[in-house]
């Protein structure tokens, strides 16, 4: 068997009384889609902070590339390879959609700092930055400032910014949040090729793109993993329809 | 996009204005005005270390005349010991040169700098402008009850300073330097907003969260820029000293940290030419006004309050409109 991109072993926290994220174990395999589904209050968005980095798990060990990560501040997971999207779009608003994937590059490309060659002139960054936006389709809109692109523009350009890291694991959370029907379908286009580029850890609300997408999908229930399996699997899975499709469906 | 080619065209302007004005002032033989220019010079020079701080890194500090000061009392320490023949502080010889004393003054602020911004940049917001006015204060009362230099008496320099091949002494002389001094920041100030580690600092201030997530960690970036804006007031201090020939604790105190701000805002947050913009305005408002009425600063405060309300950009973006950043 492979090893796994992405693997959380029992990892938890809480705050206060709250466990957030309870036990939580799982793995992101090489070429796969992975969707972490789950109720509103879950802990899905705890689990992000924790394997990105901006939360430290009280107890659990995650490992990346095979490489403990479980100390590791953001920035540092992010140079090894791990690309993040934002729920709500992250992004810098001053700058142009194409700086914007320029500074993705230039952080991948190592320190920042370089005080003296102007970034405009710099051919590496450019160049490979315009092919960025090409892929998610906003090539068009490249000059335009992140400020005044469109939501699902602003969606866009989340995930060129993960592409432009060239990553070995993308953590997209929520990347359909707010579009519309045709944004999504064009977005879970634009996913579908991601994954050759890199295995993805998505989570995601739209039960249609997720079943479209995702070759596994974990449940996750008051900060517990009630199921992983197949998209065929979970659509069965009688635990999770209570907790979760059920609710939806209703 | 012509935006640009407006700021430009406003930046040439102001940069001729400044050089014309005291020419002016020497063919009409009014030596007082070659003195204001050069002030407004030197406080401008001091903004651009502040603005690399605070328009690029939105790193707001309150305690920028701590590295004025430092950069005023290294000349005026070094001139002190040359002129008594003595030796400085750490057997260091005194010097009666501009260069050696930049390069020092440079050197010492920017290393304060970095300490206090490696303190001050754990915090953000309110807490970051109390801690950054607390070091500045501490450095004051430090400045103020230090017998050695003059105390709160201040420093007299006997002999301006030298500059190899220019007579100091001659007002428009000494002005040619600080003007030159102040165009040199100015272009290193464009150097590093144009780089890769401009475009880093930038993304600090806007979103530090989003930029950590790219692999560059913000307190890195944001304390180099600091230390190095620290570096560029403190030269600006260096020259001032020159320009009054005395030091004392007052270069230190908190209503100049403040000034500097001022000035960022009248002339226009991060822009390039924001500073000489804003000093300009800040020095004429003093002459202007403060001959009418002691009370010109209540002025300032109303003009201020209408800038911060209704012309965020100040007087650069109120003119050039938006900065562009393709």
């Amino acid at each position: 068997m492979a090893e796994a991109a992405l693997a959380l072993e029992d990892v938890a926290i809480t705050f206060g009384a709250l466990k957030a994220v309870d036990g939580v174990s799982l793995t992101l395999m090489p070429g796969e889609i992975h969707a972490l589904i789950g109720p509103n209050g879950a802990g899905k968005s705890t689990l992000m902070g924790l394997i990105s980095g901006s939360l430290r798990p009280d107890r659990g060990r995650i490992t990346f590339g095979g490489r403990d990560v479980t100390a590791l501040p953001v920035a540092a997971r992010a140079r090894l390879g791990l690309g993040r999207s934002f729920q709500v779009s992250s992004l810098i608003p001053e700058f142009s959609a194409r700086r914007n994937v320029m500074l993705a590059l230039q952080s991948r490309a190592g320190h920042p700092f370089h005080f003296f060659r102007p970034v405009r002139h710099d051919r590496a960054l450019t160049t490979s930055a315009e092919a960025c936006l090409a892929e998610v389709g906003l090539a068009l809109r490249a000059h335009v400032r992140a400020a005044e692109l469109s939501h699902g523009e602003r969606r866009r350009l989340e995930i060129a910014m993960a592409l432009a890291l060239a990553p070995s694991a993308f953590l997209l959370d929520e990347p359909m949040a707010g579009l519309g029907a045709e944004g999504t379908a064009d977005l879970v286009e634009v996913l579908d090729r991601l994954r050759a580029r890199a295995p993805i850890l998505l989570v995601e609300h739209d039960m249609d793109a997720v079943f479209a997408l995702a070759d596994r999908v974990s449940v996750l229930a008051s900060g517990r993993l009630i199921a992983t399996g197949t998209v065929a699997e979970i659509r069965q899975d009688a635990a999770v329809r209570t907790a979760y499709l059920g609710e939806a469906a209703s | 996009m012509p935006r640009i080619g407006r700021e430009q065209g406003l930046n040439l302007g102001l940069a001729l204005a400044l050089l014309a004005a005291p020419l002016v002032a020497l063919a009409l033989a009014e030596p007082f005005y070659i003195t204001l220019a050069t002030r407004i010079a030197i406080l401008a020079l001091a903004a651009v270390g502040l603005n690399l701080a605070l328009g690029l890194g939105g790193m707001v500090s309150f305690g920028h005349a701590a590295y004025f000061g430092i950069g005023g009392y290294v000349a005026g320490i070094m001139a002190h010991h040359a002129f008594m023949g003595t030796p400085g502080p750490l057997g260091i010889p005194g010097t009666g040169q501009m260069l050696p004393i930049w390069a020092m003054a440079m050197v010492i602020s920017g290393v304060v700098a970095a300490v206090i911004g490696a303190l001050s940049l754990r915090t953000s917001g309110i807490f970051f402008i109390m801690i950054t006015l607390a070091f500045a204060q501490m450095l004051y009362y430090f400045a103020l009850s230090w017998p050695a230099y003059g105390g709160e008496d201040g420093l007299p320099i006997f002999r301006r300073n030298a500059f190899p091949g220019l007579n100091t002494m001659r007002p428009i002389l000494f002005f040619a330097v600080v003007y030159v001094a102040l165009m040199l920041a100015i272009g290193v100030f464009a150097m590093l907003r144009e780089s890769r580690f401009g475009a880093a600092l930038m993304a600090a201030r806007q979103n530090p969260t989003r930029l950590a997530a790219l692999g560059t960690a913000p307190f890195g970036v944001m304390l180099v820029g600091f230390a190095i804006s620290g570096a560029i007031t403190g030269l600006a201090g260096a020259l001032m000293a020159d320009l009054t020939r005395f030091v004392s604790p007052a270069m230190m105190a908190w209503t100049l940290s403040g000034e500097l701000i001022v000035i960022i805002l009248l002339g226009g947050t991060g822009r390039l030419f924001g500073p000489v913009a804003g000093a300009a305005l800040l020095v004429g408002f003093e002459v202007v006004f403060g001959g009418m009425t002691e009370h010109w600063q209540l002025l300032l405060g109303i003009v201020l309050l209408l800038v911060v309300l209704f012309a965020r950009g100040g007087l650069i973006g109120t003119l050039a409109g938006r900065e562009g950043h393709g």
